[in-house]
């Protein structure tokens, strides 16, 4: 018999033995800070004299919202289960597509539905497309199931562009989410009201995503992605998992698809264009595809550069595509797996050791982002910027590209400060690999 | 004709123009432990993908408990009732030991491809799968992810996950391959636990475990059979000495 | 008549330009295991390289410098890049490459802009060399079959006839055999991954001035030449050829076709309305759908016979 009880207690009986609403609380505080923050993030934008709430900001964090459920239906498929797709924005965009014919099939009377769940309308559109999709893609995996989304991917895209009576064509469907058949009496003319809306869908969905994981068809889905054989000989039919896993992610990108057409009152065939896809998978990539909430940091990263980035220049898309390669060749586990990689050296309390490294290597390292944000934004700005009639900004000084300093200014910052780096990062990896070592030393891997 | 666990007519295998089975006839009753012995390349980890469906027959039959499993995918030959280890460790590496043995449940307890039940809610899965991994002497390392084990560790793991099910008939391929003495001892007395009133059949090299664990030897030699007897007899028979035991053999 | 040898001429020549960029594609992916995003991108580079070498210099040391400097390329990105990843597995290589073209085209964006560039024909080459039933049959077209067969040719002589060849023969079926046999495996590597990046810039070299020199002209040719390396199957240059002329040919007689299965179903009597359900699918024609076409024939291939015409492995 072994004495050690407390490791033994699987979680479900630890819930059950305290009861009550408090420990259900302590143990998931973090969901419900989250929950809270999501609501009072707005307000820091809000503008105390007009006493209006920043447009630009509630659109901003609107998207991140249902790009992040997006996201995280993406990661069931690619986490979860292995599975690449290149054409998850189907699942996304035809869910877009449902909500919408849904929201003025409630306007012209035909049907009744609360508004507030129309995302609903739009995730079995999602879950009914995924099944169709699913059941032809599933049959094959790794690249031969990564190539039939892409095919199936593009065929849809081009569906979107052509037929008029579902996708409205080049046009789209135009919609409108003031319908008066609120469940709580809102109007949602506000884009607060509606910013209210997708933080509470988010987090329904988030939470569902996350149970889901918990479920036998969940478990299996990381039992068939890392050993299909054995999956089988456990009982489990791989393909009918894959499938299933599929489906169930198309009605969650539904959901997402859904608040997108509730946000912006139109959906067009870019929800389900490849470029769509490949945000999603931009996303839970840079964020980190193993964990759970990898999707969700590298959703916030991709709007953040997408959104804000965008305004002040055209070359966003470069930096992306930047950070992702970076990402793959030196981080393959996202933002989250480098946080991650902490966690040995924090638990044995060693962590403010890195400080100093970290500040050695963040001066050189921000010095060769500017060199190198300098160049791109100066061969931008000659070939695209100038015919769209813009003059071109440090800061606040203007700078004429056509000088040589400003190039030689990008170079230099660019390459001196990566060969400073590549110093100063060779004395982080030692510390780093002295700590890590310390780590296992002591037992702290685990 | 159901007191016959596993049964083989004819069967044929070729790869290409290589004929690697060439007609094997054998029948395993029910509740006997059975091992099959044999040179390098004789056969009998085909055999086994055979058995198990992981290759499909080129010709004659395989029949468990009556039921003829020619044609049928793996997963489904396992709802039948029949389980296997792998030569080379087969286990789900990211999971954590408790969550591989539960997966091993999972079906057999009527789980399938449900997305509703939430496991941490799920007791009476959750303590068999706690007695299962105490039977497997695993209980220190319970939510290790798998792939950090030891290898004897993960040999033992395996075979947890091959008999949580409640398989009744269970395939070992090289279970105690890699081990040291006193790991044999120990998977051996594991072995010979789960596999009680089970039956089973073992592909082994070490003569101490064959010898020690079966009531029945069946010897492969270039995919047919050239003896299946009771141990005592095996060893003395003059065919399989030349072929593989050896004159010096104990 | 006239409609189909037009046809039929344009078919191969547009075939014979994606088996140069397929076969460069066939070639890494069986041997690598890379599913080469980047390749559709090396066509494009060859296009606008040539394009300035062609202002600068002339369109003949273009046809040469240009594949060059892709190859070149090609193997730094190989040596560099994908070698490093590697260890990461498929999936991170085919990420790799993704990420490469995505930035390529935004580079490619920035250094000549957003509009199509005038890479033009040149004008030795831009004369109708025979008329077919009073259509024109332009020299230029000849001349990217010449050079497509040429390349054809060279690719065969150079994988029958010299050593690195029969090497890289051995690895398009059995590529760890290869390296156990104690070939410097890295070293085939980046000379195919160079040699495919070179062939596929000698493609935009003859292709860009056909068709048009865009910055989305990666995007737009990529997904049709994964369908055709699909469609012919891993591990097999022949089922490629085959391959690319059929996509070539359905896709220029796709064009051609102006019919719709509204007009299949007439021909069996029934008539298709505005009130029939899906009346709007039925009556599309068959140009509009063309774009389509190659996307249903890789679903279709990959669900029944995912190993292509002639494939010899599973991807």
């Amino acid at each position: 018999m072994s004495a050690d009880a407390t490791q033994r207690a699987p979680r479900g009986t630890a819930l059950v033995a305290a009861p009550g609403f408090a420990a259900f609380a302590r143990r998931y505080w973090l969901w419900f800070a989250a929950f809270v923050a999501a609501l009072l993030l707005p307000w820091l934008f809000f503008d105390w004299s007009t006493h209006r709430h920043s447009g630009f900001a509630l659109t901003m964090l609107s998207e991140i919202g249902l790009m992040s459920v997006f996201a995280l239906s993406f990661n069931m498929q690619m986490g979860q289960a292995g599975l690449l797709s290149f054409g998850h924005a189907i699942l996304f965009g035809l869910g877009g597509y449902v909500a919408a014919h849904t929201l003025n099939a409630i306007k012209a009377g035909t049907i009744w539905l609360p508004v507030e769940l129309v995302p609903l309308a739009g995730g079995l559109g999602g879950l009914v497309f995924g099944a169709l999709f699913g059941y032809v893609a599933t049959q094959q995996r790794a690249t031969a199931f990564a190539m039939i989304t892409m095919g199936l991917g593009e065929l849809v895209a081009a569906c979107a562009l052509m037929f008029m009576a579902f996708f409205g064509g080049e046009g789209g469907i135009s919609t409108d989410r003031v319908t008066g058949t609120s469940m709580v009496g809102v109007s949602y003319s506000s884009s607060w009201e509606v910013y209210c809306l997708v933080v509470v869908w988010t987090a329904i969905a988030t939470v569902a995503m996350r149970l889901q994981t918990q479920t036998p068809l969940g478990r299996m889905a990381n039992a068939a992605r890392d050993n299909f054989e054995r999956a089988q000989f456990v009982g489990y039919d791989p393909r009918m998992v894959r499938f299933y896993q599929f489906a169930l992610s198309g009605f969650f990108a539904g959901i997402g698809g859904g608040l997108y057409a509730i946000v912006y009152e139109i959906v067009t065939f870019d929800t389900v264009a490849a470029s769509k896809s490949a945000t999603a998978l931009l996303a839970t990539y840079i964020g980190g595809a193993g964990g759970f909430f990898g999707p969700l940091l590298g959703t916030i990263v991709v709007v953040l550069l997408q959104s804000g980035v965008s305004l002040l220049s055209n070359a966003w898309l470069l930096y992306v595509g930047v950070l992702f390669i970076v990402m793959v060749m030196y981080a393959p586990g996202g933002l989250v797996g480098i946080i991650a990689q902490h966690a040995p050296i924090a638990r044995t309390g060693r962590l403010r050791e890195l400080v100093v490294p970290y500040l050695r290597i963040l001066v050189p390292g921000v010095l060769s982002v500017f060199g190198f944000v300098l160049l791109v934004e100066l061969a931008s700005f000659t070939t695209i910027g100038v015919a769209q009639g813009k003059a071109f900004k440090i800061g606040f000084h203007a700078v004429d590209p056509a000088t040589a300093f400003p190039w030689l200014l990008g170079a230099a910052a660019l390459i001196g400060g990566g060969a400073w780096l590549r110093l100063e990062a060779r004395g982080f990896r030692t510390r780093w690999d002295a700590l890590i070592a310390d780590a296992k030393a002591k037992g702290a891997m685990l | 004709m159901s007191d016959v666990a596993i049964s083989l007519r004819d069967v044929r295998k070729s790869f290409g123009r290589t004929e690697i089975i060439r007609g094997v006839d054998l029948d395993i009753p029910r509740g006997q432990r059975h091992a099959m012995i044999g040179p390098n390349g004789a056969g009998k980890t085909t055999l086994f993908n055979l058995i198990s469906g992981r290759f499909p027959l080129t010709s004659g039959t395989i029949a468990l408990n009556g039921r003829s499993i020619g044609g049928l995918a793996p997963h489904e030959i396992n709802r039948l009732g029949l389980s296997r280890s792998f030569q080379i460790t087969s286990i789900f590496p990211r999971l954590t030991v408790f969550e591989n043995i539960r997966c091993g449940l999972l079906w057999a307890r009527g789980y399938r491809y449900s997305f509703w039940h939430l496991l941490g809610g799920q007791r009476a899965l959750n303590e068999e799968t706690d007695m299962l991994i105490e039977r497997l002497n695993l209980q220190g390392r319970r939510n290790v992810p798998a792939g950090l084990l030891s290898y004897a560790e993960q040999r033992a793991l395996e075979v947890g996950i091959t008999v949580a099910g409640g398989a009744d008939i269970i395939l070992l391929d090289e279970p105690t391959a890699g081990m040291s003495h006193s790991e044999t001892e120990y998977a051996v007395a594991l072995i010979r636990a789960v596999s009680e009133g089970k039956t089973l059949l073992v592909v082994e090299h070490d003569m101490s475990v064959v010898f020690g664990l079966a009531d029945v030897i069946t010897v492969l030699v270039y995919g047919e059979v050239i003896a299946s007897d009771v141990p005592a007899r095996i060893r003395g028979d003059k065919a399989v000495q030349e072929a593989y035991l050896g004159t010096e053999a104990a | 008549m006239e409609v189909f040898l037009v046809s039929l001429l344009n078919g191969l020549v547009y075939g014979m330009l994606l088996f140069m960029l397929a076969s460069g594609l066939t070639l890494i992916l069986s041997m690598m295991g890379v599913l080469n995003f980047a390749h559709a991108s090396a066509y494009m580079l060859g296009a606008y390289f040539a394009y300035t070498i062609s202002q600068q210099i002339g369109f003949w040391p273009a046809l040469v410098l240009a594949p060059l400097l892709c190859g070149a390329i090609g193997a730094a990105i190989e040596m560099y890049g994908l070698r490093r990843v590697h260890r990461n597995g498929h999936i991170a290589e085919l990420l790799f490459t993704f990420g490469l073209a995505l930035i390529i085209e935004k580079v490619v964006q920035m250094t000549w802009g957003l509009i199509p560039v005038p890479y033009r024909i040149p004008a030795g080459l831009d004369f109708p060399l025979f008329t077919v039933y009073g259509t024109h049959f332009p020299a230029y077209r000849a001349f990217m079959l010449l050079i497509s067969a040429l390349m054809f040719g060279a690719i065969w002589l150079g994988l029958t006839r010299t050593r690195i060849g029969l090497v890289i023969q051995a690895a398009l079926h059995h590529p760890e055999m290869v390296g156990a046999l104690g070939h410097n495996v890295p070293r085939v590597f980046t000379t195919v991954f160079a040699a495919g990046t070179a062939l596929a810039g000698l493609a935009g070299v003859i292709g860009g001035n056909y068709q048009v020199t865009e910055p989305a002209m990666a995007f737009t040719m990529g997904p049709i030449v994964f369908v055709v390396v699909v469609f012919g199957g891993l591990g097999s240059l022949t089922g490629c050829f085959i391959a690319s002329l059929l996509m070539g040919l359905i896709q220029t007689f796709a064009v051609v076709l102006d019919y719709s299965l509204a007009d299949l179903l007439r021909w069996f009597g029934l008539t298709v309305t505005s009130a029939t359900p899906f009346h709007e699918v039925l009556t599309v024609p068959l140009p509009r759908i063309g774009a389509l076409l190659p996307y249903v024939l890789l679903v279709l291939i990959l669900v029944f016979k995912p190993r292509g015409l002639m494939g010899t492995r599973d991807t």
